[in-house]
């Protein structure tokens, strides 16, 4: 693990299915990531994914990568371009720098609009709690 | 101070308010719950699994949410869950109000824009979450792509008894949709110091003929030079306003953002003798003829435009 290293990129295909299970699991009920006619109210195009499941796919990509013994410190994620159904997150991550054992990790995810996610992560792996 | 000012200064009074307090997860971390999260998310993770199970750390949110029924004492049917703020036990009215507010002032719409988190220890099952929250900032007036409104800043402190298990600063954009925005303005004429004099009139309801001073014809539109004797002085001639449709034609298509197909544009002769373009209104767009009589009067489009326009005489 250095500075520099990339991460395999990962590829979520945003499906209304994972948008509605995803607000659904995180107790977000908000009509915008369920309801389109609602949304288009809104002035949204569509449902679009809440920032909850967001988080939840960066942290999955995090410790897919790292294993299952490593432990998530922090994360901040911005969004962008919203996740509108139909569309592709591509996952990708950079390591920024490395403190012992536990890098800062750059995360950005991109869509068919542009990038709906950037962030930084602090990742402990080996499994030290 | 401006309303815009006043509104700004009355959400800045927010910050350092307490949004929640001592308020309890609507249920302690549990298995079930966790598992439906990994099935949403595909995260396969073991760690999230088995008698040593631990809560993926970016659940920490949703042990704070309200979800679809609320909580006591509030009217619940269909209220959203306010982006994570459970209204469980003691619980502060500022946020309410503070999004009460916003809410009158127009940005009825909300999105979620930054999550930062910190996890200081794994959360397991049974753990019960309690959380403070305090609104820590409330933003000038933004307007970005989705539209106008104010950033909000919350911090959230969770704790299992007294340890402080985890942090979470969450990020809204309370905002007017752009959408609902009121039609585009109408474009501008194009004013330069050839017809400034021309727009100046129309400011004061004045429609201002151009007189060339060498040979007394009339012109319009407005030129730096007489085209019947090429003499470049000149002074103006109020026009009655009266006048005819000398010809016309009615826009259908293309539609433009800032006009209501279909409508009519006439050329009108006015009684002086010159011709002007404009819309006819006070009759339906296919009752424009040639040779109806018309009237100049002057309709104010906003707050920095007046046109003059061509009501159907008589």
């Amino acid at each position: 693990m250095r500075p520099g290293d990339e991460l395999p990129p990962l590829t979520v295909p945003v499906t209304r299915t994972l948008i509605v299970a995803g607000a659904l699991a995180s107790r977000d009920y908000q009509d915008v990531h369920h309801d389109p006619e609602l949304a288009r109210e809104k002035g949204s195009p569509d449902i679009f994914m809440n920032i909850l499941t967001t988080n939840g796919l960066v942290g999955r990509y995090l410790t897919d990568h790292f294993g299952p013994a490593s432990v998530l410190r922090s994360l901040s994620i911005r969004l962008g371009a919203p996740n509108y159904p139909g569309d592709t997150m591509v996952l990708t991550g950079r390591v920024e720098a490395v403190d012992g054992d536990t890098a800062t990790v750059r995360v950005t995810g991109t869509n068919g609009l542009g990038a709906h996610v950037t962030g930084t992560a602090r990742i402990t792996v080996g499994g030290a709690s | 101070m401006d309303r815009e000012e006043h509104l700004t200064a009355q959400l800045k009074a927010f910050e350092g308010r307490p949004a929640a307090t001592r308020a309890t997860g609507k249920d302690p971390v549990n298995l079930p719950m966790i598992r439906h999260w990994c099935e949403a998310m595909g995260d396969t993770n073991p760690a999230y699994t088995g008698p040593d199970a631990v809560a993926p750390p970016t659940m920490l949110q949703v042990w704070t949410m309200a979800g679809l029924s609320g909580h006591q004492g509030l009217s619940g049917q269909g209220r959203s869950p306010h982006q994570g703020l459970s209204r469980h036990q003691v619980r502060s009215a500022a946020y309410d109000d503070l999004l009460a507010l916003l809410d009158a002032a127009g940005c009825t719409s909300v999105v979620a824009t930054d999550c930062e988190q910190e996890y200081l220890r794994p959360l397991r099952p049974g753990d019960e979450v309690t959380f403070d929250t305090v609104i820590e900032s409330v933003s000038d007036r933004k307007t970005t792509k989705l539209g106008t409104g104010h950033f909000v800043t919350t911090r959230t402190d969770l704790r299992v008894g007294p340890d402080l298990v985890g942090t979470h600063r969450f990020r809204i954009l309370k905002y007017a949709p752009a959408r609902t925005r009121k039609t585009p303005p109408r474009p501008r004429p194009v004013v330069n110091r050839d017809n400034a004099g021309f727009w100046e009139g129309v400011r004061r309801h004045e429609l201002l003929i151009q007189r060339c001073t060498g040979c007394e014809v009339l012109r319009h539109p407005w030129l730096p030079g007489c085209n019947a004797c090429g003499c470049p002085d000149w002074d103006t001639v109020r026009a009655s306003g009266e006048g005819t449709v000398y010809s016309y034609v009615v826009m259908h298509h293309p539609p433009f953002p800032a006009f209501d197909p279909p409508y009519a544009v006439a050329l009108v002769e006015l009684a002086e003798g010159v011709r002007m373009l404009g819309n006819v209104v006070g009759v339906p767009y296919d009752k424009v003829r040639i040779g109806l009589p018309v009237r100049a009067e002057f309709r104010a489009y906003d707050d920095e435009l007046t046109l003059p326009v061509w009501r159907v005489a008589g």
